[in-house]
């Protein structure tokens, strides 16, 4: 079994410092660049109106297999990315002090309030292709996926153990192999668990953004998504259900062959000192591991690997290390750094607030917050009720093992499932039985994210020690009490866990749950969601970046307030040690 | 210099002094002044409390940290950095999980660009030397501790170094696994099937430098010094029921033991007048009254030789004695000559009650431990009778390093705890007088 890992971005105990404030400033400023060299080329794109998606479930297979192709292209590039960006974060201090809160803010983003821009900034760079368009969609689940990696590569590089760093230098490795034969096998866990929740949000995002539409523009890419958003068009409910199938068998094959080989495959770099017992193989692992003639490629392969890390890359570290404080720090490169981040965040500042000057009002603002507000009670709504359904489920599942050993493979694959692709299914619901949308669309935010706090609480219950629970057993610990004393406490961080990445991913969520559409019948709900999704129907950059950024501050806001507040809290109480 | 390019010299260690830099100009010195030279064909034993700095200076003879002042010469050259032909050897041992035995041992040979084939003959000969054998293909945590220290060892091996740097590599084993690994070394070392000219092991197991080095160096520890050099005469196999092997035993504990001199003394007391800055060894209540309770009892009726009394708790130097230095801070017992004597206060303490104990303890605590007694008349002191734990942290980290300082107030909390003199809110970080009984 799988044991959930917090995203790495949960652990960082930093408080708000002026740094923030810079990589606030220089994000704006680049999103606001790119949309401005994004506007006014809306012209190119009408040639590109694309209708050529069959709804013949013949062409699915091939629209399947593009659309898993722009999965790992953008995992490609995430992990290029997590190893470069995160690497020189961690070797130099001073790049450490503005790339941490700048991958921060980033995560905070809804990225699918951006897919307006970077569509357009792409096409813009390759003006007429159909290069653009692809280029744009592997960028936004890059975007979806890269912060999360990079910060947790990060946060391995600098928690290496003592001892390993001795050996490497003591033995005089070079860079290169240092990298290879510590930095990355240390991270592997890590990395591994943070990819594969990037990349189960990830088909979320790529189902989100093959069918695109800017003002009176729609461009639609071959792929799933796209299947879908004609299929929504043409009220073709077949059509539907062959794509929710075909998505099925994706992620099946794609939990099969890929996530659950992986993440086994990374127990072998869990440092730790005992085995540890009861991990079941799975298949694709065996096969690979005891097929004769697979086994002797796998051989081969990572005999070449092994040539590569082997190689004598750089120069070996032949210096000294000297203890205490940084006092080879050079002040003067210092100064010239801050210098540099302080004029940048600067000119930055004055960027933002010149856009803000020119396009917006601060009753804009106030609209925003208000209607902000309106989304942040329907998340907590949403959440709230299916916690309400999900926790004692996790912790009947949890204290079963036959139960957590058939729920927990399901929990986790349908986080992985893309839920916008039965949207439309929902909406049809509505449409039919003229539900009121303000309260009927509030659950489609969480109809993927609740399966986290499944998944995290059966794993919860299930770490609870026997030995306790068979204490609260011996002293009649019963109904309400069992659950003060033993269950809560006990499941807490997990919750946590689970809870902290359902919020994040129901905000995202809110851009296409707060407006959905059935045919020519189109449902808004109230809240910032629908603000940003219709601002950017008609193209308005001002108030996309101003939606983008009140919903920035409120999912920032309530990870530093409330889940890392909880989640310190509840692992210092539980640390059962 | 001369003596620098005199022959057999491999290493010489010349005045060095390792301190970091604390808050107003004040530094905390970790080694002061040490001197060491190594030549070829010794087994040399850097023997030491914890915290005496003798990793310290491991590391710095290794290349891997840069003294504050002294120089290091390898072979007449000054040294840099990591030097090539030094091999260490981890107490924890440092392998990586993700490579098998023979990955581990390949390592650095790989960085040091050897051809592939002689870096598989060489890798052979130092698993089949060191008896790991069959194990080639096995990973780290398929291993016993023993095991994977050989895997530690051959993996120095491997690089023909002409020093190997032991840190300390026998104390995460057990008894019996220990020894035999200690055996088999130093089997090997006599019969010079061993690639390398010169051992320098760090422990603070005063029977294993004894058994194991041609020369010891004791170290002292506040600063750390070499406070003595002796040489052993005993040709190996050693035999440790030997009287004379014994007698050197006892000796060192004397050495180890010894009170501190007067300058020393007279040192400590015009050290700044904030008081409570002597560090605390992290020693539980539960383990004094068993140690002052076995002291009591029969044979040793209040006195003790300490190393009989280790070997029979089955503990070494380095455990026994922050045990009775503690018990002596307390006043309830003193230390000389490598003796441990019960004091009166000590055998209240064994003949009280679970009550009275406590109130002996508190007494002995407040008027012997200064840090207890500033914390409870800071409580005393304020209105709302609280007091944060924040601002002796910070004192104490001005006179010793962070790790120390946590150590000592932990140690401080919980002393205060058992005798009732003070509470401690582990979230506010506030010591206060809540649940206390004022008599």
């Amino acid at each position: 079994m799988t044991r959930p890992v917090p995203p790495a971005l949960v652990h960082g105990r930093r408080l708000p410092n002026a740094w923030d404030a810079a990589a606030i400033a220089l994000v704006f400023a680049l999103l606001i660049g790119v949309a401005h060299v994004a506007r006014g080329t809306l012209t190119p794109l009408a040639q590109m109106q694309s209708g050529h998606i069959h709804l013949d479930p013949a062409w699915l297979p091939g629209y399947a297999l593009r659309t898993t192709m722009r999965m790992f292209a953008a995992l490609l590039v995430s992990l290029g990315f997590t190893f470069t960006v995160a690497t020189l974060a961690a070797k130099s201090r001073r790049a450490a002090i503005i790339v941490i809160p700048v991958l921060d803010i980033l995560q905070s983003i809804p990225i699918l309030g951006f897919i307006s821009f970077t569509v357009l900034f792409f096409l813009h760079l390759f003006p007429g292709q159909e290069l653009g368009a692809e280029l744009a969609v592997v960028f936004v689940i890059f975007t979806s996926q890269a912060w999360n990696m990079a910060f947790s590569f990060y946060q391995s590089l600098t928690t290496e153990p003592a001892d390993l760093i001795e050996a490497c230098r003591s033995f005089g490795l070079t860079p290169w192999q240092r990298f290879w034969r510590l930095d990355v096998p240390f991270a592997v866990p890590g990395l591994v668990w943070n990819t594969m929740l990037s990349m189960s949000g990830g088909w979320f995002f790529v189902v989100a953004s093959e069918a695109i539409t800017v003002g009176n523009t729609t461009f639609t890419l071959p792929g799933i998504g796209s299947y879908v958003a004609v299929a929504l068009q043409h009220r073709d409910f077949a059509a539907i259900v062959y794509a929710l199938l075909a998505m099925l068998v994706v992620i099946l094959l794609y939990d099969q062959l890929l996530f659950r080989p992986l993440v086994a495959w990374s127990g072998k770099f869990r440092f730790e000192t005992v085995p540890s017992a009861g991990e079941t193989e799975p298949w694709v692992l065996r096969l690979l591991r005891r097929t004769f003639l697979l086994r002797a490629a796998g051989d081969w392969l990572s005999d070449q690997f092994a040539h590569i890390v082997r190689l004598r890359l750089g120069r070996a570290e032949r210096t000294f290390v000297s203890a205490g404080r940084h006092r080879g720090a050079s002040r003067i490169g210092d100064a010239a750094f801050y210098a540099v981040v302080i004029i940048a965040a600067g000119i930055a500042s004055a960027q933002v607030v010149e856009f803000c000057a020119r396009t917006m009002h601060w009753s804009d603002l106030a609209r925003c917050v208000i209607l902000a507000l309106y989304t942040l009670a329907r998340v907590i709504a949403a959440l709230a009720i299916s916690c309400l359904v999900w926790v004692p489920v996790g912790v009947w599942v949890g204290f079963r093992p036959w139960a957590t050993r058939l729920v927990q493979p399901a929990a986790q694959f349908l986080t992985a499932f893309p839920a916008n692709l039965v949207f439309p299914v929902v909406v049809a619901g509505i449409v039919y039985f003229r539900l009121a949308p303000d309260i009927w669309l509030t659950p489609l935010m969480v109809l993927g994210t609740q399966w986290y706090i499944l998944f995290n609480v059966v794993a919860g219950a299930a770490a609870l020690p026997g030995d306790l629970r068979e204490a609260a057993a011996n002293f009649r610990l019963r109904g309400l009490l069992r659950w003060r004393r033993l269950i809560i406490p006990g499941i807490l961080p997990y919750f946590v866990t689970g809870a902290l990445t359902a919020t994040g991913a129901a905000w995202n969520a809110s851009i296409v749950a707060e407006v959905a559409s059935w045919g020519h019948t189109t449902l808004v709900a109230r809240g910032l969601g629908a603000y940003i999704a219709q601002a950017t129907v008609a193209g308005d950059t001002s108030r996309i970046v101003l939606g983008v950024a009140v919903m920035a501050a409120f999912v920032l806001g309530f990870n530093r307030l409330v889940w890392r507040p909880l989640y310190a809290y509840a692992s210092r109480r539980t640390n059962f040690g | 210099m001369d003596q620098q390019t005199a022959p057999g010299i491999l290493l010489d260690v010349r005045n060095c002094r390792q301190s970091y830099p604390k808050e107003a100009n004040s530094e905390l010195i970790v080694l002061d002044d040490v001197n060491v030279t190594l030549r070829e064909g010794e087994i040399v034993g850097l023997l030491g409390r914890s915290g005496s700095g003798k990793s310290t200076l491991l590391r710095i003879i290794a290349g891997l940290l840069r003294p504050t002042r002294g120089d290091v010469s390898w072979k007449g050259t000054p040294v840099s950095g990591p030097v090539r032909g030094v091999a260490m050897v981890f107490q924890s041992f440092a392998l990586f999980p993700w490579l098998t035995v023979q990955e581990n041992v390949e390592l650095g040979l790989e960085a040091q660009g050897v051809a592939r084939r002689e870096r598989e003959e060489r890798t052979e000969e130092a698993i089949d030397l060191i008896g790991l054998g069959g194990y080639d293909g096995a990973y780290p945590k398929e291993l016993s501790g023993g095991m994977r220290q050989r895997v530690g060892l051959a993996r120095a091996l491997v690089t023909h170094p002409d020093l190997l740097l032991m840190d300390e590599p026998f104390s995460a084993l057990d008894v019996l696994t220990a020894e035999t690994l200690r055996t088999d070394l130093i089997d090997l070392w006599s019969e010079g099937k061993l690639p390398v000219k010169s051992i320098l092991i760090v422990t603070h197991n005063i029977e294993e430098a004894v058994l194991m080095c041609d020369r010891i160096l004791v170290f002292s520890s506040d600063p750390g010094r070499v406070a003595h050099e002796l040489r052993v005469p005993f040709p190996h196999p050693r035999n440790r029921l030997d009287p004379a092997f014994r007698k050197m035993v006892d000796d060192i504990y004397a050495v180890m033991t010894r009170r501190k001199s007067p300058a020393d003394l007279k040192a400590e007391a015009t050290r700044p007048a904030t008081g409570f800055a002597t560090p605390l060894h992290p020693i539980g209540t539960n383990l004094m009254s068993g140690l002052m309770e076995t002291l009591a009892a029969p044979p040793y009726d209040g006195r003790a030789d300490l190393p009989a009394l280790a070997s029979v708790l089955q503990y070494e130097a380095d455990e026994l004695l922050p045990l009775g230095e503690t018990l002596q801070l307390l006043r309830f017992a003193e230390l000389e000559d490598g003796d441990i004597r019960l004091t009166e206060q000590g055998r209240n303490f064994v003949h009280a009650d679970t009550e009275e104990r406590k109130q002996i303890f508190a007494a002995a605590a407040l008027a012997n431990v200064k840090l207890v007694a500033a914390i409870r008349q800071v409580i005393d002191e304020r209105w709302n009778h609280r007091a944060s734990a924040v601002r002796f942290r910070d004192e104490l980290e001005d006179h010793m390093s962070p790790e120390r300082a946590e150590e000592t107030l932990r140690t401080a909390i919980s002393w205060g705890r058992y005798a009732e003199i003070y509470s401690y809110d582990e979230e506010a970080q506030q010591f206060s007088l809540e649940d206390i009984e004022e008599e």
